[in-house]
């Protein structure tokens, strides 16, 4: 299992437009994703459960991927973050 | 023969199209439960397929047509129908509590605007609710067999007439086709008027029953600029207006050139057009239009939303963005303005019989500090970066802005010995939106900086009407002499103590107004970023000194038609 943590600093913090792109990005691959904020798990293939964690500025998130394919997984997911500006 | 509907003018320009009628389908559920478990699935299998084409061809519409940002608003909802968790509670809750396919729906829909509900989202305008708002409603119309109205697969010009019309239609809009909107509700300071004149689209809201009245097909002159709407005119109309639309187009066209220049009258006073601003897009804009600076930056975007007060920090990075964006042209920052129509979560506010005569504004920031200072620290730390200026909103006497003044002073000293940097001369002053702050003008000038004159209130307050009930509406006249004459003293006021006055409300963009301003030597006009050119090329074309017997003329008149007489008379300019 493949495992990061990161910062949100986008003023917005994850909102629909970047949760929509995340979860896209996270979509491409086999392996299971998961996005962890404040106790909380949920599935990064699951617009409704990104939408719902609720993530703002500052927030210290953990993703983790878990599969064949974690480590491209993950290093997607966190070029896609940078991308849409979330993290720094 | 032709009908004449009245409305308010919303959004300038002249079009002229057959009708599109949106009519908001009806969504009701009656049947909640039943027994066959398995039609139900394959009734919200179907439902899913077909709402999933439907959005791919909005999408594939929106991304080429509008842009972008129009096509993300629908590849969110592709998103939320292919979320793997949603369909499973769906499923679940048909299976477990034998629910219809649209009740299961309902239902899910409603757990999670409860749990969105529950946290922060400053993502005020696309935010997830909507999103969610929208797919459901699109799964419903399938399930329920009830078509939606769909602006985006409008394909001929058409003015659409709708009781209202929400940012996500809007978002779905082709530009080619929409020419023009009609709306039953709505006043001239609305969501919507403010999207329409962002779109600069011809728009006209505020006609009772429009949708009743009006029918599909039937062809419409929208005067846009007048706020009337003629249904089935005659050839004669139809040519009168095709010359008044042509004019205006030529207008139109000059002014891109007055883009980059300053605004100087025919007799060569300079005055300041500046932009209104809610958002940092619209920052984008106001630049893009050639604003001289922000003569309101609304703070409430930054509280929207949300379940808590945003942190000092927080506010001073927004802040710092809009300050250094405009480089060293003067942005006017107005502190928290709640209560009357704007509501927010975080802050409790008690119901109230008459909330514009309520706790609102400047009114609460006194009573809870804790609002009001760390937005002031913020603002006074975001001071640096650029050319701040701060006014407090809704001030009714002397002794208010001398507490808010003495809180700014007080915080600007505790951040200085914390060892923060404050610019030095900072501007403080107050809107204008009271009556009797206007006849005590004389006095609050010695203690102001400036003044900005909240012209949609002042007018509200000084006429005695609510501008959003379409009953009265007709008496929130901006030129009548009352108002006219309150101006100007106050204007006068603001000159003898060496102060400066601008002007942020609709008032300050409309034709008929901006001559009489400009010659009783109004300072800055600010207004929404698509009106700044269009007034820098009336304040051009005109002279202040041969104004002045308009002005003397208009103060006297008796009635707010005398006064529009007297404009379109002196000012030949206005040819619309």
């Amino acid at each position: 299992m493949e495992k990061r943590e990161f910062t949100i600093t986008s003023e917005t913090g994850i909102h629909a437009r970047p949760a929509t792109i995340l979860v896209q990005a996270a979509s491409k691959f086999a392996s299971d994703v998961t996005l962890s904020y404040e106790g909380k798990s949920v599935n990064l293939k699951s617009i409704m459960g990104v939408m719902s964690l609720g993530v703002g500025q500052n927030a210290k998130v953990t993703i983790s991927a878990n599969g064949d394919d974690e480590k491209e997984a993950l290093d997607t997911v966190a070029e896609t973050m940078k991308k849409e500006g979330l993290t720094d | 023969m032709s009908l004449l509907l009245n409305g308010l003018a919303a959004s300038s320009g002249i079009t002229i199209a057959p009708a599109h009628l949106l009519v908001e389908s009806d969504l009701s559920i009656t049947k909640q439960h039943t027994a066959d478990k398995n039609h139900e699935v394959a009734r919200l299998h179907d439902s899913f397929t077909l709402s999933k084409t439907e959005l791919q061809q909005l999408y594939q519409h929106a991304h080429e047509k509008l842009g972008q940002r129009a096509a993300a608003i629908i590849d969110t909802q592709i998103a939320i129908l292919d979320d793997p968790t949603l369909q499973t509670k769906i499923i679940d809750r048909i299976n477990n509590h034998h629910d219809t396919a649209e009740w299961a729906v309902k239902k899910v829909e409603d757990y999670y605007l409860n749990v969105f509900e529950r946290m922060n989202d400053n993502d005020y305008l696309h935010s997830r609710a909507t999103a969610l708002r929208d797919v459901t409603k699109r799964i419903l119309s399938h399930l329920l067999n009830v078509p939606l109205p769909d602006p985006a697969l409008l394909n001929q010009r058409a003015v659409f007439v709708a009781k209202n019309i929400t940012p996500t239609d809007t978002a779905q809009f082709d530009r080619r086709y929409v020419a023009g909107i009609v709306t039953a509700n709505g006043g001239r300071t609305s969501h919507f008027t403010i999207m329409s004149k962002t779109l600069s689209l011809p728009a006209v809201v505020g006609v009772r029953d429009a949708t009743k009245i009006i029918h599909d097909g039937d062809m419409l002159i929208v005067d846009g600029i007048h706020g009337k709407v003629i249904v089935n005119p005659s050839n004669e109309e139809i040519e009168h207006y095709q010359l008044l639309a042509g004019e205006f187009a030529q207008e139109q066209q000059k002014w891109g050139a007055l883009k980059d220049k300053q605004t100087v009258s025919a007799d060569g006073r300079r005055f300041e057009v500046a932009a209104n601003v809610g958002t940092f897009a619209d920052i984008i804009d106001a630049q893009e239009e050639g604003a001289e600076g922000i003569g309101l930056l609304r703070t409430e975007f930054l509280y929207m939303n949300r379940d808590e007060l945003p942190s000092e920090e927080q506010q001073f990075l927004a802040y710092k963005r809009f300050v250094s964006a405009m480089n060293q042209q003067r942005v006017v920052a107005r502190t928290l303005d709640i209560g009357g129509d704007k509501q927010l979560g975080m802050v409790k506010l008690a119901h109230e019989d008459n909330p514009y005569l309520g706790f609102r504004a400047i009114r609460i920031g006194l009573a809870r500090p804790e609002i009001l200072r760390p937005q002031l620290r913020a603002l006074l730390r975001s001071s640096v970066y650029g050319r701040l200026a701060i006014m407090f909103p809704m001030i009714a006497t002397i002794e208010e802005f001398q507490q808010a003044r003495a809180i700014l002073d007080e915080e600007k000293e505790r951040l200085v010995r914390a060892g923060y940097q404050v610019a030095k001369n900072i501007e403080v002053g107050m809107m204008l939106e009271i009556p009797a702050v206007a006849v005590m003008a004389e006095h609050f000038a010695k203690y102001v900086d400036f003044f900005s004159i909240g012209s949609n209130d002042l007018v509200q307050y000084l006429l005695a009407v609510d501008r959003g009930n379409q009953q009265v509406a007709y008496l929130y006249q901006e030129l009548h002499p009352a108002v006219l004459r309150m101006v100007k003293q106050v204007i006068e006021a603001a000159h003898a103590e060496g102060k400066w006055v601008g002007m942020c409300g609709e008032m300050a963009s409309n034709p008929l107004a901006v001559p009489l301003l400009m010659a009783m030597g109004l300072d800055e006009f600010s207004m929404s970023s698509s009106q700044i050119l269009r007034v820098r090329s009336l304040i051009h074309q005109l002279s202040t000194r041969k104004l002045q017997p308009l002005v003397h003329r208009a103060i006297n008149a008796e009635t707010t038609a005398e006064v529009q007489k007297l404009v379109r008379e002196y000012v030949p300019e206005l040819k619309i």
